[in-house]
């Protein structure tokens, strides 16, 4: 045995190929080098807290108190029957994200129309409607909390059009409005990028030979080049559809959830319960439902569209 | 596209640029404000400032921190950025190249996380974070983004990759070339067009984040942009004059660095998307 290890190893050192079992434990080590750090902070950032999370849903957890007790299902009973503000955070946060998909996906496809033609300032135009897009939500709050307060007045003053006279970010029905606009300002350009993108990859000819069969613009444009870049589609309400549903910044800094608490987003209501008022149990119980919300949202939506791409 | 230029075009571009100047608005009104004098703002917010006056600045420059909260938002970004690329470009290379059971799962299980709203980890992790002695530090913030860009940097890096054909790669092994020569010199090189597009996002990104630093970041001397104009705002209530001169320095930064790298950004941005 030992004489045959020997002459294995000398040989191999001749050839220069190394035994079968070193290169496999080899090869293990080389794969953790390169997946195992990647791994590493994936599980520790965002596994471990969302399996902790599901884990304090049924707890009493405050944050201060070291006692965590284990209540089962007391804090969804209590979301349930006796939470209301949060179920109008929630009604609010869907009918803003059904709202803001529409129109931010209208303008940016229009947009994106528009600026795949020939037009000279095309490119100038492009970096135009993109811009609002790399400020924070945050930022962009405070900009429209200004125009919709100051510049709104001032315009009103001016051109005495009804609307710009408006208090708009006093009243519940302007100020959601505002927060659409707000919101369908950021994302247009965004979303008209990757529909140009898409744009661009539809064959002339098939346009071509429409045009030639007589189909009007109309037809050409619902019946040929809709169905030819439904992927798009699916991206961009995808994500339009985690951007409202998650929105955050352009609430706090534009009306704080006001007037009156109408336009407190469900991630509002989830970092108020936890981090103002301390119930930090109720808070991950919200938290775990929100994102089985989520994830049925986007899960039914990415589903609805491919299945019409392969219909298309 | 070989179209001629007709009058239907032009009358699309003056729309085009009506609207164009529509989108423009804001901006217009938060830079003449920022300029004018608090009386001047309530009179009239839409008129041209009579006099240009940077004391708005040079006061909001001091109250803000100006200098240290871009650095700190500067240094989180790209110690972020670094470390996202290279941990998940090498994870994203080594799970395309081995086949087998494990690594598709391991793929999945990185993308599947993307459906996580942060809202559904943050609270825990602030626990989390407390016991690991990773809160209130800018080391801190920058491993947090680790764990929260690998998904979506993964995923994109794993697409392209797939696209690298592999014989450079064989040749070089056979030549005697270590697992991470062959990465970083031949296979890392190739992959220069999705880097940019995953810093671009991943900059976009981490640079206006606000709800993670506001949780993680309390001491004043380690604000970012977001952060530092949130705390002002909550200060200076109703205060435009030097709120608006805030909010313009805030926003420079970042538009500088979009009109700079704006093709690759707009080109990366669609390409992210896309893939």
């Amino acid at each position: 045995m030992e004489a045959k290890t020997v002459s294995e190893a000398q040989m191999n050192r001749k050839t220069g190929i190394k035994p079968k079992r070193e290169v496999k434990w080899k090869s293990i080590l080389t794969y953790v080098a390169f997946v195992g750090p990647a791994l590493l902070f994936f599980v520790m950032i965002q596994i471990i807290p969302f399996l902790m999370g599901i884990y304090y849903s049924f707890t009493s957890w405050n944050g201060i108190s070291s006692a965590v007790e284990w209540v089962g299902l007391e804090n969804y009973k209590k979301i349930f029957t006796n939470d209301a503000k949060f179920f109008d955070s929630f009604w609010f946060t869907t009918r803003f994200m059904f709202t803001a998909v529409i129109i931010s996906n209208l303008i940016g496809f229009g947009l994106a129309l528009l600026l795949n033609s020939a037009l000279k300032t095309r490119n100038i135009l492009r970096t135009v409607f993109f811009m609002p897009n790399v400020i924070g939500g945050l930022l962009l709050g405070f900009i429209w909390q200004f125009i919709f307060v100051k510049g709104f007045a001032s315009v009103g003053k001016y051109t005495d059009i009804g609307i710009f006279k408006l208090a708009w970010l006093g009243d519940e029905v302007t100020a959601f409005w505002g927060i659409v606009i707000v919101f369908a300002w950021q994302t247009a350009g965004y979303m008209m990028v990757i529909y140009i993108a898409a744009l661009q990859g539809v064959e002339q000819s098939y346009i071509e030979a429409a045009r030639i069969d007589g189909a009007s613009n109309w037809h050409v444009l619902t019946k040929i080049i809709m169905p030819l870049i439904l992927p798009a589609f699916t991206i961009c309400f995808f994500l339009t559809i985690s951007m409202a549903f998650k929105i955050f910044d352009i609430n706090i800094s534009l009306t704080n959830g006001g007037p009156f608490n109408s336009t407190e987003s469900v991630a509002i209501n989830i970092y108020r319960e936890a981090f103002q008022y301390n119930n930090f149990g109720l808070g991950t119980a919200k938290a775990v439902l929100f994102f089985v919300i989520v994830a049925i949202f986007t899960t039914v939506q990415v589903v609805m569209t491919k299945k019409k791409e392969v219909e298309a | 596209m070989n179209q001629k230029y007709t009058k239907k075009f032009f009358l699309l571009e003056i729309f085009g640029i009506v609207l164009g100047l529509i989108f423009l608005i804001p901006f217009y009104f938060v830079i003449i404000n920022s300029v004018k004098a608090f009386s001047e703002i309530l009179i009239d917010a839409a008129a041209w400032p009579k006099e240009i006056l940077f004391t708005n600045f040079v006061k909001v420059w001091d109250i803000i921190n100006f200098p240290k909260a871009f650095w700190n938002s500067l240094i989180i970004t790209v110690a972020s950025n670094i470390g996202i690329v290279v941990i998940s470009s090498m994870a994203a290379w080594k799970l395309v190249r081995t086949r087998g059971k494990l690594s598709n799962f391991l793929f999945i299980f990185f993308v599947a996380a993307m459906v996580i709203p942060f809202q559904s980890v943050m609270i825990p992790l602030m626990k989390l974070g407390g016991a690991l002695g990773i809160v209130n530090s800018i080391p801190g913030i920058v491993i947090m983004y680790f764990g929260f860009g690998v998904p979506l940097s993964l995923f994109l890096f794993h697409g392209f990759v797939k696209t690298v054909p592999v014989e450079i790669e064989e040749s070089a092994t056979i030549d005697g070339c270590s697992q991470f020569g062959v990465f970083w010199r031949i296979v890392f090189p190739l992959l220069k067009p999705i880097t940019v597009t995953v810093v671009i996002l991943n900059t976009l990104w981490i640079w206006n984040d606000y709800l993670l630093p506001l949780l993680v970041l309390t001491d004043a001397e380690l604000r970012t942009i977001p952060l530092a104009t949130s705390s002002f705002f909550a200060q200076y209530t109703k205060q435009w004059d030097m709120g608006l001169a805030a909010l313009v320095l805030g926003i420079t930064p970042i538009i500088i660095f979009f009109l700079f790298l704006q093709r690759h950004i707009i080109k990366g941005i669609a390409s992210g998307s896309i893939k």
